[in-house]
């Protein structure tokens, strides 16, 4: 389907036929919700529907696709189409079925472990590939729905039912690990963050690929606060930097307000209240700019606010149209398949 | 016929002959050409590629032996033949891997340039096989058939290397001699494939062959096998992959539906991709996916998204995709899943033959989880048992799992070309109408026939809703963790397979009403075949029985095997088979069984046949 409006990656824009004005009612679907109440996949499966009848998009041409964990109950909830698969499959699954029917939105909705351990090879796959559609991945650093396992994204040291003396496996970073395998769209948002959550889920609509989201959400009951130190409301001006396409990279209180800059090839973290430094000595965010990606990537608490956002976006032929095209010329190189042909071969004899 | 033979031509009805070299010999060239040219002759034949799963195991080593047997005939014949009668030999590993399959008085052609005794280490002997009484009551012509096509191919100007391959074609060019057979095709074949100098030399190399045999003393007759009286009709020579890979194209253009299909490399099975990656014209599309679990869900994404979703593997993937084909049989999506069976466990022997995947193809999946499973029998069977898995899939909404193995996938026969237009078309369950106006949709509202649910695809306006891997209610599809329902939809999902049996052909056994029933399945057919024939000539009151449908068994099965006083089951297995017929009809089924990775031979069932008769006295 056309996109609505134009996107920041030069898409056309839409041609829409005054679409029937779905609210996000219409996307929530009559089914209980089961996860536990404080749950941080609430606010994401709102900002979801919201953002759905925002974008104007029939309820038939949406597709959500997941795996299996908390997070993979999500399409149970949504009035749209959806395919509740396997542990860690969801790519795969949702490549097949945005090959053959390309005109769908596609939503793919996964976890940490889901994406990152038991699916880690679909996941890069996909994203090689660049097949049009949404991850959205919800990181909590903890396995919920069997009761409280260390991730791939926990911290080293983290003591968990299976880990009592604390886990030795270093982490992954779910951006990192997207901008190696070859994303083409990057993106970094929270639960709590909802306005911002609302705009990161319709630049990845926007995005023509896969679009990558990971998304901080809090486990309440297994890894209760695990991000709340970097996204509380008291600290998260400070703790979190909101990437602007263009803009100088600014983050800080009110009161003390800091920046990025870029000195000697390494990003520091320069301070703008003291006079030393204005908004003129910070580094724009290029999201075009993969080698800066790599670096803003890398920046960790507590030296570095953690970037929130737009990261990365480039263009690349997407799969599927390229998957599709070849059956285009296939028929318009070789004709439209003719089974005596197919059937009879080069070398057929008859006998009488 | 280039000249005409000064020998005596002796006419046979069957003739059986053996090509083996090292790996990089071309000795799978060789054989498929010297197969379409008899094919184009008018010769029923049957073939058995058998080649090391190493691309090039070191050269002149056993490890490295590649063979390739053709029987070619002039009546009806369902195998490649037990013994070959002349066996060419390229190196001593070639010699002594083959030899025991040589009939006792066969002729071996031998290349005696490869005899030095470096060649002999490299293929573990002590002593010179030629010399040492190995080869004794064997025909053994030595020809220098290395330095005989260096000669040959000297005007072209190869180096060493490149003219001593031409000496595969100086080998063809003996064969075509010693059988009487035309250049035709193998020189089109050559023209197409090669260009100069290696093209002249190609050439070159296969008429000295044929010179030199028609002048070669040691050869005193040449054989002659007329055109076979098969059936009339158009006829093409086709291996089971390739005819499998038309039976899925086939059979989803008559279905009016795309073909994708997700597959994962693996041996015996890719050349399915390669053939289907050909076929994009016909509304085919292939997704090579990153791996076996891939290759299943991606075709199961497909199927959801109103496609016919495939995917093929061999023994390993399939343990993989298990998993995947459980998701299938819960979302009730139509999938055809293709097991192209080699010896196993594990990886096991990659590149020969077997049939030990029947217990994981019935029942390898987690819970209760059915799935039809048919087998073809002969490669040109594979065209049908396609076809036959997208109706069947197509039918019930499910998963069809189609076993062949690497027999039949790699070896070939003329195969009757069907009518295309006599082709019956296949129905489909796609909907884009509500099935409860006024109410909640019902996805998993079930046809009272077949019991399928409705085939709705992403896409259609107001038919939107979810289905999953978790337990369904009956009708509304929605998650239920009810115990009642649940074992109403295991019953569900079990009687939707078992009512595939009312529209699947009936056990009908070929021969004698009465006696020893042979009952095989998948490529043991020709020998089998072969066997009961055999032993019906004989006078014994023999039948047999051959399955196509495996799961369910046709409805009057139990019937048939009770018709007779005793029942064999020659299977590549330990008898798999045979414990699901005692399981399922509380017969004697008695098991003859073979896991060498080599076919059944015609004399082995026969045998097995005349210990039971002895018995019964």
């Amino acid at each position: 389907m056309s996109h609505p409006t134009e996107s920041p990656m030069g898409l056309e824009a839409p041609v829409t036929e005054d679409p029937p004005q779905l609210t996000k009612k219409d996307f929530m679907s009559d089914q209980t919700i089961r996860w536990c109440p404080g749950c941080g996949d609430y606010s994401i499966l709102s900002q979801t529907q919201t953002v759905l009848a925002e974008l104007g998009l029939p309820r038939e041409q949406v597709a959500i696709v997941s795996g299996i964990g908390c997070s993979s109950r999500f399409p149970y909830y949504m009035n749209t189409y959806g395919f509740h698969t396997i542990h860690g499959r969801a790519p795969a699954v949702a490549t097949g079925l945005k090959c053959v029917n390309p005109d769908l939105s596609v939503w793919m909705i996964t976890g940490d472990g889901d994406a990152l351990s038991i699916g880690g090879n679909h996941f890069i796959h996909l994203l090689r590939r660049n097949v049009d559609l949404q991850i959205l991945l919800f990181n909590n650093r903890i396995y919920g729905l069997t009761k409280g396992q260390y991730s791939p994204t926990s911290e080293v040291g983290k003591k968990t039912k299976s880990t009592p003396m604390g886990s030795v496996d270093h982490p992954f970073d779910p951006v990192q690990l997207a901008l190696g395998a070859g994303a083409t769209f990057i993106a970094r948002s929270a639960d709590v963050l909802v306005k911002e959550l609302r705009d990161v889920l319709k630049a990845a609509y926007y995005h023509k690929g896969s679009s990558f989201v990971e998304i901080y959400q809090n486990c309440n009951i297994f890894n209760d606060l695990a991000f709340e130190d970097l996204v509380a409301r008291k600290v998260r001006d400070d703790r979190l930097i909101f990437l602007e396409h263009g803009k100088p990279m600014t983050f800080g209180v009110k009161d003390a307000p800091k920046g990025i800059r870029l000195h000697n090839l390494q990003l520091e973290v320069i301070d703008l209240a003291s006079g030393e430094f204005t908004e003129a000595d910070c580094i724009v965010h290029d999201k075009h700019n993969p080698l800066l990606v790599g670096m803003l990537a890398r920046m960790q608490p507590p030296h570095f606010p953690v970037p929130m956002g737009v990261l990365y976006e480039t263009l690349r032929p997407c799969y599927e149209e390229g998957f599709n095209q070849q059956v285009t010329d296939a028929v318009e190189k070789q004709g439209p398949g003719d089974l005596k042909k197919l059937i009879h071969g080069s070398q057929s004899w008859t006998v009488k | 016929m280039e000249g005409v033979s000064q020998k005596p031509v002796e006419q046979r009805t069957s003739v059986t002959i053996c090509f083996a070299g090292d790996s990089g010999d071309g000795m799978q060239v060789t054989g498929s050409q010297f197969t379409s040219t008899s094919a184009l002759a008018g010769n029923d034949l049957a073939t058995l590629p058998d080649f090391p799963a190493e691309i090039r195991a070191p050269a002149g080593t056993r490890a490295g032996v590649s063979g390739f047997q053709i029987q070619i005939s002039s009546e009806d014949i369902f195998t490649p033949g037990d013994a070959p009668e002349v066996l060419i030999a390229m190196n001593p590993a070639a010699l002594v891997t083959n030899l025991g399959r040589l009939r006792p008085a066969g002729t071996v052609i031998v290349n005696v340039d490869k005899f030095t005794q470096a060649d002999l280490d490299k293929a573990d002997l002590k002593s010179n096989p030629l010399d040492d009484g190995t080869v004794e009551g064997y025909l053994v012509i030595p020809v220098k058939l290395s330095t005989l096509t260096k000669d040959a191919v000297a005007p072209f100007g190869l180096g060493a290397k490149e003219s001593d391959r031409c000496k595969n074609f100086f080998a063809l060019g003996i064969a075509y001699w010693l059988y009487n057979r035309d250049f035709e095709y193998t020189r089109n074949y050559i023209r197409a494939k090669f260009k100069e100098p290696y093209l002249s030399a190609n050439l070159a190399a296969m008429q000295a062959g044929w010179n030199y045999a028609l002048t070669m003393e040691l050869l005193q007759r040449s054989f002659a096998v007329a055109p076979a009286k098969l059936t009339p009709g158009t006829y093409r020579n086709i291996t089971g992959n390739e005819a499998l890979a038309i039976g899925l194209v086939t059979g989803t253009q008559k279905a009016g539906l795309r073909l994708f299909f997700g597959s994962y490399p693996i041996t015996p099975a890719s050349d399915i991709l390669h053939s289907l990656a050909r076929y994009k014209n016909y509304n085919v599309t292939t997704f090579q996916a990153e791996d076996e679990i891939a290759a299943a869900c991606s075709a199961i994404g497909a199927s959801y998204g109103g496609a016919l979703g495939m995917t093929a593997t061999s023994g390993p993937g399939l343990a993989l995709k298990g998993e995947a084909l459980g998701l299938a049989v819960m979302t009730e999506l139509p999938l055809v899943v293709i097991d192209v069976q080699r010896g196993g466990p594990s990886t096991g022997l990659p590149t020969k033959t077997e049939q030990a995947d029947l217990n994981i193809a019935v029942f390898g999946r987690n819970g209760e989880c059915p799935m039809p499973v048919i087998a073809a029998c002969t490669p040109s069977d594979c065209f049908d048992i396609a076809f036959e898995a997208v109706r069947l899939a197509l039918r019930f909404m499910g998963p069809v799992m189609v076993l062949t193995d690497g027999y039949l996938a790699n070896g070939s026969e003329p195969w009757l070309l069907p009518d295309v237009d006599s082709i019956p078309s296949i129905p489909s369950r796609r909907t884009t109408e509500h099935n409860n106006p006024g109410g909640q949709l019902l996805p998993y509202k079930r046809d009272a026939e077949s019991l399928a649910r409705p085939w709705i695809v992403p896409g259609t306006p107001g038919l939107e809703h979810r289905i999953g891997g978790l337990e369904k209610a009956e009708n509304t599809g929605n998650v239920s963790y009810d115990p009642q329902n649940h074992e109403r939809m295991i019953h569900l999902r079990q009687q939707k397979v078992d009512a595939l049996a009312e529209v699947i052909p009936l056990a009908e056994a070929f021969g004698d009403d009465h006696g020893v029933l042979v009952v095989g399945w998948g490529s043991t057919f020709g020998s089998i075949r072969q066997a009961v024939l055999s032993a019906r000539l004989d006078g014994k009151a023999v039948a047999h029985l051959h399955l196509r449908h495996l799961n369910p068994f046709p409805k009057n099965l139990g019937e048939v095997l009770r018709r007779y006083d005793r029942v064999i089951v020659p299977e590549m297995n330990l008898g798999q088979l045979s414990r699901m017929l005692r399981a399922d009809f509380l017969v004697n089924a008695q098991s003859l069984t073979k896991v060498q990775g080599q076919p059944f031979k015609i004399s082995e069932i026969r045998a097995a046949i005349d210990d039971v008769v002895a018995k019964e006295g």
